[in-house]
Formats: structure tokens, sequence, C-alpha cells
């Protein structure tokens, strides 16, 4: 480097930081502070916020719907991350032991280019107790017609499942891109060893793609705690709360009830939860960087 | 032996990630009164258009409502129009701005600049929910309820990730063109123009493009800040078709030729764009 004595930026850097910081701290910060601010105030949006300490939070502990929107999510997570993750890891190890296909790969990610919405809509109507495809196949087959979406035991496996066809393709293509970095002759010596497919599966192909199977998880642990669009569009958190999810109830609190200060309360609890998993996943994502690079 | 195996879980794997899609238009294209009747096969009897047509609004209400419409005013044209903007404009800026900053953060000096960084990073621990509340409060007390400028208002400048992953691009680019450039008398401005954004079309690609889905994607806040008729997007207008239909005896071929409209953009990115945007779904950092 020519020149060894410091230069300054100062006054370029300013700006060209000048938007970013903008943002920061209009939609970032400030509201971040605001938000923890709401949380222990009553607030209906009318008005000004009035302080109350930490009523709000003693509220939420004694509140069995919230308690229940909490378990009704962990539930949704298990469901979908479960089925997700090993629906995610079959496709990719079969696409990375058949074919480089950029059309496959494309064709799978359909799903997750398409809004919520539209997942939730399309599946509504293909769940749909009367007219629904799925269900006249049931009844072809001979299985009666089931309300997937309105019998309380089903409605949440019902999303669980909704969700994991909306995104299992692409966390396949995730951990696709993960095998393609394991070395190829690793298999090839297996083979000639003669170890099957399974066999390889695990003894190969797991542990190394260890590291992003972790990072991908975590990432799909935090998506999955914030589900909301497809409830909004099909149970809107029915069966008699069995979908009311902790997203939902914020929601529901804050712009049904207009109960500001109270859905703060339990967003900072959400927050915490997710706060957490992200920095687990700044963690991982270090790691396997400095792995796999 | 083994292959075939392999390649028949595959092609399940696949109708069953196709045909949800093709039953969608499939019931677009039926009679509303043939639904009953007609839910087998993979083509409907007697194909229309005209449910697509109402979703349109190029039918009177008259021949919306025989079509089995509920009447009210739906124009998916404009909605998706409306969807376009919302995220070319964040796509273009939000990558432009989060280019710059990243830049700024990768190659200049000034003070606090690792501390301004880090600070930016630690938003990514804080989950949208969150700050959601007080910015509908903010944007609400700002007016920009129902105008496109309070719908992307909190993504348009910059996002955490953006910044995070354009700075690491920025860091990899090799330093000798650039020192070259100041050597000729170049500003900073001019590196960053003439040499380092063109560089990086690649990453700015791919960072507009995910940009772009994500926003497509959006629901819940623009939801909240754009339910009025005039700056709604595709994916306020479909909940808002849905509350609309009776619930007994929802609109579905409505419905659907709706979702159909909704999927058809992000469809044309996948066939042009679709190579790229495979390529880029890479979490371990070679590209």
């Amino acid at each position: 480097m020519s020149s060894t004595k410091r230069r300054d930026d100062r006054r370029a850097a300013w700006w060209f930081l000048v938007p970013v910081l903008a943002g920061f701290a209009v939609f970032y910060g400030y509201p971040a502070i605001r938000g923890a601010w709401y949380s222990v105030t009553d607030y209906t949006m009318l008005g000004t916020p009035a302080f109350v300490g930490a009523d709000n939070y003693d509220k939420l502990v004694h509140d069995s719907q919230f308690w229940r929107s909490l378990l009704v999510t962990v539930w949704y997570v298990v469901l979908n991350i479960g089925s997700q993750t090993v629906l995610a890891l079959l496709v990719a190890a079969l696409m990375h032991r058949l074919t480089r296909s950029v059309v496959l790969r494309a064709t799978l990610l359909l799903p997750w280019l398409v809004p919520n919405v539209t997942v939730g809509l399309l599946w509504m109507w293909l769940l749909d107790t009367n007219l629904g495809f799925v269900n006249h196949l049931l009844t072809t087959l001979g299985i009666g017609p089931v309300g997937f979406l309105t019998d309380a035991a089903l409605a949440m496996p019902s999303i669980a499942a909704i969700n994991t066809w909306a995104y299992a393709g692409y966390t396949a293509l995730l951990l696709y891109a993960g095998m393609l970095q394991i070395p190829q002759y690793l298999y090839e010596g297996a083979s000639i060893d003669g170890a099957g497919e399974w066999r390889m599966f695990r003894s190969i192909t797991l542990p190394l793609l260890r590291p992003v199977l972790a990072l991908v998880l975590v990432v799909s642990l935090i998506g999955s705690f914030q589900i909301f669009d497809t409830i909004a569009v099909t149970t809107q958190g029915d069966p008699a709360g069995a979908t009311r999810v902790l997203y939902y109830f914020i929601y529901q609190q804050a712009f049904s009830y207009f109960q500001m200060g109270y859905a703060s309360a339990a967003a900072v609890f959400l927050a915490l939860i997710l706060g957490v998993l992200t920095a687990v996943q700044m963690r991982l994502l270090r790691a396997s960087t400095s792995d796999l690079a | 032996m083994r292959r075939i195996f392999g390649w028949t879980v595959m092609a399940v794997i696949v109708v069953i990630t196709v045909f949800p899609f093709w039953w969608m238009v499939r019931t677009a294209l039926t009679p509303a009164g043939d639904l009953l009747t007609d839910n087998a096969g993979l083509l409907p009897r007697d194909p229309t258009l005209i449910n697509f047509a109402r979703v349109l609004s190029l039918t009177s209400e008259a021949e919306a409502r025989a079509a089995g419409g509920s009447g009210a005013h739906i124009d998916f044209a404009r909605y998706i129009l409306n969807s376009v903007i919302y995220c070319g404009l964040i796509a273009a800026f939000q990558t432009l701005f989060c280019a710059m900053a990243g830049y700024a953060f990768a190659r200049l000096r000034f003070p606090g600049r690792d501390l301004v960084f880090a600070i930016i990073i630690s938003a990514l621990m804080v989950p949208p929910i969150f700050t959601l509340l007080p910015n509908f409060v903010l944007v609400k007390d700002l007016g920009l309820i129902n105008t496109m400028a309070g719908m992307v208002a909190p993504t348009i400048l910059m996002t955490p990730f953006a910044v995070f992953f354009l700075r690491q691009f920025f860091l990899s680019l090799p330093r000798d063109v650039e020192e070259a450039a100041i050597l000729d008398g170049n500003g900073p401005w001019g590196i960053f123009w003439r040499i380092a954004l063109p560089m990086s079309r690649g990453p700015l690609i791919t960072i507009g493009i995910t940009t772009t889905v994500w926003a497509w994607k959006d629901f819940l806040w623009p939801l909240l800040v754009g339910r009025g008729e005039e700056n709604r997007l595709v994916t306020v207008a479909l909940g808002v078709f849905l509350q609309q239909s009776p619930n007994t005896q929802p609109d579905w071929t409505g419905l659907m030729a709706a979702s159909t409209l909704s999927v058809v953009p992000v469809a044309l990115l996948l066939i042009f764009v679709g190579k790229r945007l495979v390529q880029s779904l890479n979490f371990t950092g070679s590209k």
C-alpha cells in the first residue's frame, strides 16, 4: 500500500452512510426503544401512553390465553421444523446423488416464491371439506371428508404441513448447496469399499453437513416462531384458539383490541426468544464459514 | 436400480410441488356453477376465462355477479401494478443505499466505523414484530397511512442484513484496482461508482432479486398501512377478497383466478433469473 499516512474519509463516509443511518435510527433504533416503553404503559393508540410499571407483564404471566398461544406456537414449530427438515434433507440428498439440474432446483423453489397468502388460499381450497381436491380424493378412497382446518386437533398439523410444502424446497436447496462443498472423492472411495447410499449419507453427508445444517435449522426456527400470514388467511386463530400462535395473539391484542401496551409486552417476550436464537445463529455463521471456506 | 428408485421418489416430490399450482389454474378456468359436479379430471369440461376477466375488472358488475362474484369492485391489474412498484422501489433503493454503506464500512476510514457497524448488525437480533407496533404508530402519526410512502418507509432505506451482506462482499474485492484509481486522482465517490459498483454486479443483483421476492410476499405491514384500494398490494387484496367472499360458500373460482395472477410475476422472475436465484441460495459463503 502506497499511502502509509492515515487516510481520513470522514466527510465522504458521512454521505455514503446518511440513508442507512437515517433508516436505522428512525425505523429500527427509535421504535425498539418506543416498543420497550409501550410495554410498561397503558396505550390504546388514542391519547398518550400512561406509565403502569410492570402491570402488563404481570397480566401476561397470568393470562391463560397467552400461555396457550405460546404452547400452540411451540407445537407448530416442532411439527413444522421436524417435517420440513427431514423432507428437505431427503430432497437435498437425492438431488446431490442424482443430478445438478437447474430446472429441477428452480421447480422445487417455486412454492417459496409464492406469497404465503396465496399458499394459504390455495391449500384452503385444496383442503376444503366439501369441494376440496384432497377430500375428493379421500372420499373416492372411502375415507370420509376430513375437516383439516376446522377440526381442533388437525388444524395446527395441517398448517404445519402447508408451510412445509411452501418451505421444504427452499430449505432443501440451502442444504444441497452445503452438500456440494463435500469433496466428491469421499463418496467414490466409500463406493469402492462397498458402502450403500444410506451408509454414505450417515457416515459422510450428515457429519460434514453439520455446520450448514445447524445454521439452516436455526434460521428455519426463527422463521417458524414468526408464523402469521398462513394463519391470518386460513384459520384466523380458530378453531377455538387451536391455531392462535404468539404472533397472532400480539396482532389481535394490538389491532383488534387496541391494547398496544399489552401487545408490546408480549412482543418483548417473543423478541427475547428470537434474540437468543439469532445470537446462536450469528455464532454458527462464524463457525460455519471458518469450517468450510 | 438405486437410481431408478431415487428418481421415482424425486418424481413424486415434483408432482406434489407442482400439482397444487395446476389445480389452482384448473379451478380458475372452471365456471363457478360447475365446481360441485366437475371436480375430477386435469382439465375443466367447459373452460372459461370469465373468472380472470372479473378479477381484472373487465366485466360489468352484473356479469361478475352472475359468474360467482360478490359484486365488490376488484381490480387485480391495479394491485399487481402496486406490488410491482412497491417491490421495485424497495429493491432498487435498498440495494443502492446498502451498497453505499457496505462500501463505506468495508473501505473508507473514519472514526467509530466498527462501532457503528456493530450497532447496525445488532439490529438483526430485533424481530420485526417488535418494531412493527411502534412503526405503525409512527407512520400513522406522520399521516402516511394508505400511502405508498408509508408502505415502503421501513425497508426502502436499509435492512441490516443487506448492509452486512454487501460489506462482506466489498471486503473480498481485490484492492489493487482501487489503489490504481486513487493514484489517478479519483475520490471515494468516483471509485465507488466507476469501479466498486461495476465489479459487484453479481452480488447486487442477488440481493436485489432476494429483496424483490420478500417484498412480493409482504403481507402484515402492507395490510396495516396500505389497506386502501388505491395502494393495495396483491397479498392484501387476496386477503380482502377472501373476507368479502361469503364464509359458507367462498368464491373459489374467483379466488383461484386472483391467486394465479399473484403467482405469474414470480413465475416469470423464476424463468428469467431462475439460474442466478437458485445459485445464490448458498449459506456457505463462497458467493
